[in-house]
């Protein structure tokens, strides 16, 4: 935890400018970011050809004839926030430049071939249902160092390296090979989502014991409103996050750690079998198995008809049902309550974390434009732009400073604040080792529907786990933090 | 001299289209046996070979041996129920009348039938899928749970049972397939002769006899080419599962299916190589299907 780039919280609070909207001290909406990210080695040699030079115009050296392609996956964020203002930004740092703008929902159908012919687009949003394998990627060498990135000047403050003015999780993320890779331009929380507004008018407390979640279980259940749901069609892996974050909340971030890291047993570990059990439990006793076969968009209209409590998801949820929120109810977020007694994070403990790839190609024909609309994209004017279209958080400082952001994100900003160094982390093996993870989402729903037990489910992903480690067709990952 | 301008003459014509077929369908047949024997991930430009350790893994795959599973249940039960149902549908719309008249006629307003039973085929798979989203929902506001809920049944999962995920889809191909099928066998129907079942009639035949002793037998081919058609869709189902059932198999493995599965292995989790060993499975599986079914069900004609 001892990265350049750390600041303490009360100094980030300061730079962060979010006490603009959440009352009272330590509002820093992504200080505690410094206890997932930081680790890595900060002074890799950036082994690239691109060398960022001082200028804070323009580091990398970009030929402004040069044309400049960006390949954006429409999905929830949409792509304007690429088209509308990213661009045109870098349009206006480099007069008369053309850019090509691509969005797509089939980035793996679109982009593979032209990764495996040569013509490849400058910066790709790699991210949806098809997302390419960046490791396999990688190690082909066809994405840019982004080390240069991180060393260059800021565009809003010259004497500043892009490096300090994002939240250090960022640099954790991007690491590919010990490599930086990937820039992770989002920052998310995920737990429990709720209607703040029925809990009030119910007079109801959000549960911070298991216990206290059950009996609001049983009020809830007395009125016709169930106390959990997950989509088990299109939305398994909500639960299996949930699961593994409980995990992570009973044992510690270690447990996620080690099953990140393909680590003997992990999946077996107890902190596991509890969480399975636990959520187990609660769908068997308060939960409705029809919505094992609803998606994730019929869940949460549910969710909004005060048929369904607490539903697992992370923020971006308000936004992407922001035309559907009926009057009577506002979105807000709620710890996972204590499973235990002597669970390893106390109450409050939330998972914070970054996410929505973007690489720029190694072997483009404009690797120094993509890098510049990177840096384009972690400027104030950038970021705040992505969080004024998106109303979702970008990783760059302060940059939500003035936004008006709504109730739900204030909720998150908040939870984060008294969660404060108790941050449950990713669970990479999602990108890592996609076969995993497709598995764990079919398996989840079968030890949710009371099919198998929680052992079983623990040792079947062990199985897969361990298949996956004996694969050498499948690269490799490890991670420190 | 004389050969060469009469082969030549032929051979003109098919040139066009053997390079077309040769470069769009042989060759990729070609690459996917080339890349079955390696483990390439579809980006790397090393290709490693393994010989037949994809086919060894193969053997050894659960998943591989769930999707087989599946597809003989769908081989076994989509022929023949659709060629049951649409036979019937067809006897009947188009001799089952009895005869009125001169000739056989169908059942009353049979022209009207006849296009309706064909829209299903119209609808494109994706919809039919989307359809039947709403139709198998299982909670209250699903059609057919909708339906049981007012007579005070409790919701069924239709697509989450594992015991009943299967038997819901095949239900959803039967549906949109006897369309074609009524179709086809009414073509085949046309083309017999009046004169059989007139003189059939004549002699006492019922419609259970006429059908049996007459059209059956005077259909088998129209049949024997239904039954192919049907084999090689029970090996398909892609596109109905993935909007019904998911890409997992959703539930227990009771869904999973080869053609899913090999895009699945090929692009999600880019494992080309293995993926194609599958393909090359799934080739073989379906040659051998049809050769089996040609060689079984060959006969001499009936002759009349």
């Amino acid at each position: 935890m001892t990265h350049p780039g750390e600041i303490t919280r009360r100094q980030l609070l300061r730079r962060i400018g979010m006490t603009a909207f959440v009352a009272g001290p330590g509002a820093g909406l992504l200080s505690a970011c410094a206890t997932a990210g930081g680790g890595g080695d900060p002074t890799a040699a950036p082994a690239t050809s691109i060398a960022a030079s001082a200028d804070p115009k323009n580091p990398f050296g970009v030929d402004a004839k040069k044309p400049l392609e960006v390949v954006i996956f429409s999905g929830g964020y949409g792509d304007a926030y690429a088209k509308d203002l990213h661009e045109e930004l870098y349009k206006k740092a480099f007069p008369g430049v053309s850019i090509k703008h691509t969005a797509t929902q089939q980035i793996g159908t679109q982009l593979r071939p032209r990764f495996v012919g040569g013509d490849v687009p400058d910066v790709l949003n790699n991210s949806g249902p098809e997302a390419l394998d960046l490791a396999a990627l990688a190690a082909e060498g066809h994405l840019a160092d982004l080390a240069p990135l991180f060393d260059a000047p800021s565009v809003d403050e010259p004497g500043k390296k892009v490096r300090d003015t994002i939240t250090p999780a960022v640099l954790d993320n991007a690491k590919i090979d010990g490599k930086d890779l990937v820039l992770n331009y989002t920052v998310s929380h995920r737990a429990l989502w709720y209607n703040a507004k029925l809990f009030e008018s119910r007079g109801w407390a959000v549960p911070k014991t298991w216990a206290e979640f059950t009996a609001l279980g049983e009020t809830a259940k007395k009125d016709g409103i169930l106390l959990f749901a997950y989509p088990g069609q299109k939305g398994p892996y909500y639960q299996l996050w949930n699961v593994l974050y409980t995990a992570a909340k009973i044992g510690g971030n270690q447990v996620i750690i080690d099953i990140d890291n393909l680590v003997d047993n992990a999946w077996n570990a107890e902190p596991m079998k509890q969480a399975v059990t636990a959520w187990a439990d609660i769908q068997a006793k308060y939960g409705d198995k029809a919505y094992f076969g609803l998606d994730h968009t019929q869940t949460q209209i549910k969710h909004l008809q005060n048929k369904v409590l607490f539903y697992p998801v992370g923020s971006w949820i308000e936004n992407e049902m922001t035309k559907e929120i009926p009057l009577d109810f506002q979105y807000a977020i709620a710890p996972i309550p204590d499973v235990t007694a002597a669970d390893k994070m106390p109450y409050g403990a939330i998972q914070v974390g970054v996410g929505e790839n973007f690489v720029v190609a190694a072997k483009g024909k404009n690797p120094q434009g993509g890098l510049e609309y990177l840096r384009v994209m972690l400027s104030k004017e950038g970021a705040k732009g992505f969080t004024e279209k998106t109303k979702n958080l970008t990783v760059v400082n302060g940059a939500a400073e003035g936004v008006d952001l709504p109730a739900g994100l204030k909720s998150a900003a908040k939870a984060q604040d008294a969660a404060g160094e108790n941050i449950i982390t990713d669970a990479r093996f999602e990108g890592w080792y996609k076969e995993l993870f497709d598995y764990g989402t079919e398996q989840i729903n079968v030890v949710m529907a009371g099919r198998i037990t929680p052992e079983k489910f623990c040792a079947n992903m062990q199985k897969k786990a361990d298949a996956i480690k004996q694969d050498d067709a499948v690269a490799k990952q490890t991670r420190s933090q | 001299m004389e050969r060469l301008r009469r082969y030549g003459f032929v051979a003109g014509f098919l040139v066009v289209p053997v390079a077309l077929y040769s470069v769009f369908v042989i060759s990729p047949y070609i690459q996917a046996f080339q890349l079955s024997l390696t483990s390439w991930n579809g980006i790397s430009s090393v290709v490693r070979y393994v010989g037949l350790g994809n086919f060894g893994r193969l053997f050894e795959d659960e998943v591989f041996w769930r999707a087989l599973r599946n597809h003989g249940i769908l081989l076994l039960v989509l022929p023949i129920v659709t060629i049951v149902i649409a036979l019937f549908l067809s006897f009947l719309l188009n001799l089952g009348g009895g005869t009125r008249g001169a000739g056989m006629k169908g059942v009353w307003g049979s022209k009207f039938y006849r296009v309706v039973y064909f829209f299903p085929q119209v609808l494109a798979v994706a919809v039919v899928g989307v359809l039947f989203q709403a139709v198998y929902r299982p909670d209250a506001d699903g059609v057919l749970n909708g339906v049981l809920a007012r007579v005070g049944v409790d919701p069924v999962g239709w697509l989450t049972e594992p015991g009943l995920a299967l038997w819901s889809i095949i239900a959803v191909m039967v549906w949109q397939a006897v369309g074609f099928y009524v179709v086809l066998f009414s073509a085949g129907m046309a083309a017999i002769s009046r004169d059989y079942f007139e003189a059939a009639a004549l002699d006492g035949a019922g419609r259970v006899r006429l059908f049996f002793s007459i059209t059956l037998p005077l259909l088998r081919d129209t049949v024997q080419v239904g039954w192919i058609y049907l084999g090689i869709a029970a090996f398909d189902g892609f596109a109905l599962i993935l909007v019904l059932a998911g890409d997992k198999g959703e539930p227990d493995g009771a869904t999973t299916i080869l053609p899913i599965t090999i895009y699945k292995t090929a692009f999600a989790f880019n494992k080309v190589g293995y993926a194609s060993a599958m393909g090359v499975a799934l080739f073989f599986l379906t040659v051998t299907f049809a050769v089996l079914t040609l060689r079984t069900t060959r006969r001499e004609r009936v002759e009349l």
